[in-house]
């Protein structure tokens, strides 16, 4: 596993430069609760950030990576705020800690995210980054470190590779229907 | 034997749900739901999944609960849309519990208060505070829209069994210290992410005088340490609340005495005043004596922490017979549609009315700054509600501080932060 599986046999390269962030980013910093009367993902994506980091939303490009430090995503429960990170293009949060909803959500929904203490306290804003997702891996092409990231449980890393919650749901029912 | 292992209320309640015969703090399980609940933000995304998985219904149409509240009464064409797409979807599924406007409340008092949840259940939410009916004994928790998409359609969620941390209280409360004041003063020493992953449990001799509603206040804020679930031992107090409101059997499940807990917190009850949490974090507590000179553009009573009767009865205690300051704007949201009745029966909606307070009927509203009552930049608010991270009740500029109703009464008085003593309240 390269990248991360978006649908079928199509991974995405997770490689991009760093927006750096501190501990505590809640939810309604990720996607203020006032825009939540959408769930597009194109509409969230707009004002991604925006009240802590107003040139986030419009100068974020593809691939791109957050690392922040303990407890990301803490506060509501809004599926909204992963969405809207994985509609503006970043490819991966690493933090030191993510708050237990916004985790689940993530990886129900096929972003990635890393946990590693280690890269949160190192990496610099903008710098270039590269992660192997399957390993835990992260490679900082700027100075060339290396972080490991605590692994996945065998279970997550089967809800990841069937492409998120859903896929991975549907696949179960199938087997059930299937076996009777 | 590793039955014979003492377990903790957490993880008896999940082993309870689960085909395991013991479930022990790290297990990953697959456990059965009791109820399923979503709202107007994040139903529509959870439909949308729910759709996808390509099931024919939901697991229970009786066991789902849909309650529009955050943005409605429809706040804009949006949010109506949005309430439309849970409507019709209820409408479709034949979801007994769907709860319309005008019949409705703000999810988290609602459900208790129609009995949907009881001792022993395990429930799950698209809404962080969720975590609420551990004050009735069951392991409740949020999750975001997907976890919920298929927990309506299969009845099962995969959960992580939680390592749990003990909250024990002594000693008598003060006057004017409530539930809102013990959970800020915990979640002021532990952290906005001391009992993350975690269960958190709420326990001691202050606890056992401690009314339903302000259990409840606490175990809603248990998230606010990021904790899993709040929960609390079923006892008397318990039982008397939940008779009569279902025909639901259900069951009691206690921490056995020398359960393992990762941390063990002791509070003198007898010491914490009435608290205050600055911005932009819940854990920025003080007592109230510390606060020093802060003036207010406006107080918010109400909310799934504070909503409830005995928090409209205590800031009516403070209301009744005064003046809303002429800088202030108070705004008293009760939870549900029967409190909202209740309060117009007892004489609250007048006193409040009188004093020059506006009085909406049930929403989530201004507490995630939706509407009535936004923030323009730089003003500044005292809540009952339960999150004052930067941007929470509108301009990413203005700022939120938390309390309990009786000090949120005495602010929209005075025009700063303040107690009920400082109006002569005993």
């Amino acid at each position: 596993m390269r990248g991360y599986r978006i649908t079928g046999d199509t991974y995405m390269a997770i490689r991009g430069k760093v927006w750096k962030y501190g501990d505590n980013v809640d939810t309604d910093a990720i996607i203020p609760a006032r825009y939540l009367n959408t769930s597009s993902p194109e509409e969230l994506a707009r004002h991604c950030m925006e009240d802590i980091d107003s040139a986030f939303a419009s100068d974020v490009t593809t691939g791109d990576i957050v690392v922040a430090g303990a407890n990301f995503g803490c506060g509501s429960s809004r599926e909204h705020a992963p969405v809207a990170l994985k509609a503006c293009g970043v490819s991966c949060v690493i933090a030191a800690s993510f708050a237990r909803i916004f985790y689940r959500n993530a990886i129900n929904i096929g972003l990635p995210i890393l946990e590693c203490p280690e890269a949160s306290a190192d990496v610099r804003v903008r710098e270039d980054l590269e992660v192997e997702l399957d390993r835990g891996l992260i490679r900082n092409r700027s100075n060339g470190r290396e972080y490991h990231a605590v692994p996945y449980p065998r279970f997550i890393l089967d809800i990841i590779e069937a492409g998120g919650l859903v896929e991975y749901t549907r696949r179960r029912l199938a087997q059930s229907t299937a076996g009777g | 034997m590793v039955q014979n292992n003492p377990k903790t209320m957490a993880e008896k309640i999940i082993q309870a749900h689960t085909e395991k015969a013991s479930v022990i703090r790290g297990d990953l399980v697959d456990a059965n739901v009791d109820l399923v609940l979503a709202n107007d933000i994040t139903a529509p995304l959870a439909i949308e999944e729910f759709t996808r998985l390509g099931v024919e219904g939901v697991f229970d149409r009786e066991r789902i609960a849909l309650v529009p509240d955050h943005f409605a009464p429809n706040k804009d064409i949006k949010a109506a849309e949005q309430c439309k797409t849970m409507r019709r979807f209820a409408h479709e599924q034949g979801i007994s519990n769907y709860f319309e406007v005008g019949r409705a409340g703000i999810e988290h008092v609602l459900l208790p208060e129609k009995g949907l949840v009881l001792p022993g259940d395990l429930a799950v939410g698209a809404d962080s505070h969720t975590c609420t009916y551990g004050a009735l004994g069951a392991f409740a928790t949020g999750m975001g829209s997907t976890d919920i998409a298929v927990a309506m359609a299969t009845g099962r969620v995969w959960l992580r069994v939680p390592e749990s941390l003990k909250v024990i209280y002594h000693g008598e409360r003060r006057r004017w210290v409530g539930g809102k004041d013990l959970i800020l003063y915990a979640i002021g020493l532990i952290g906005v992410d001391g009992a993350r992953y975690q269960a958190m449990e709420f326990t001691g001799p202050t606890i056992a005088d401690l009314p339903m509603d302000g259990r409840f206040t606490m175990a809603n804020m248990a998230i606010e340490a990021g904790a899993k679930a709040g929960l609390f031992a079923v006892d008397d107090v318990t039982l008397d609340y939940v008779r009569g409101r279902s025909g639901r059997e259900h069951s009691i499940y206690a921490s056995d005495p020398n359960a393992t807990y990762s941390r063990i917190v002791e509070i003198d009850v007898s010491k914490v005043e009435p608290q205050v949490a600055f911005p932009h974090l819940p854990s920025n507590s003080r007592p109230l004596s510390e606060v020093g000179e802060v003036t207010i553009d406006q107080a918010v009573i109400g909310s799934c922490t504070n909503g409830r009767w005995s928090d409209l009865v205590e800031a009516a205690e403070v209301l009744r017979s005064r003046a809303v300051h002429p800088h202030v704007r108070c705004i008293i949201i009760p939870g549900t549609q029967s409190i909202y009745a209740r309060a117009a029966r007892e004489g609250l909606l007048d006193a409040f009315v009188e004093a020059g307070a506006f009085v909406s009927a049930p929403t989530c509203g201004p507490c995630l700054g939706g509407y009535m009552g936004v923030l323009a930049a730089g003003e500044r608010c005292i809540s009952t509600t339960n999150r004052n991270f930067v941007g929470r009740m509108g301009h990413p500029d203005s700022s939120v501080y938390l309390c309990g109703p009786a000090v949120a009464a005495a602010s929209a008085i005075l025009g700063r932060i303040g107690g009920p003593g400082e109006l002569g309240l005993a």
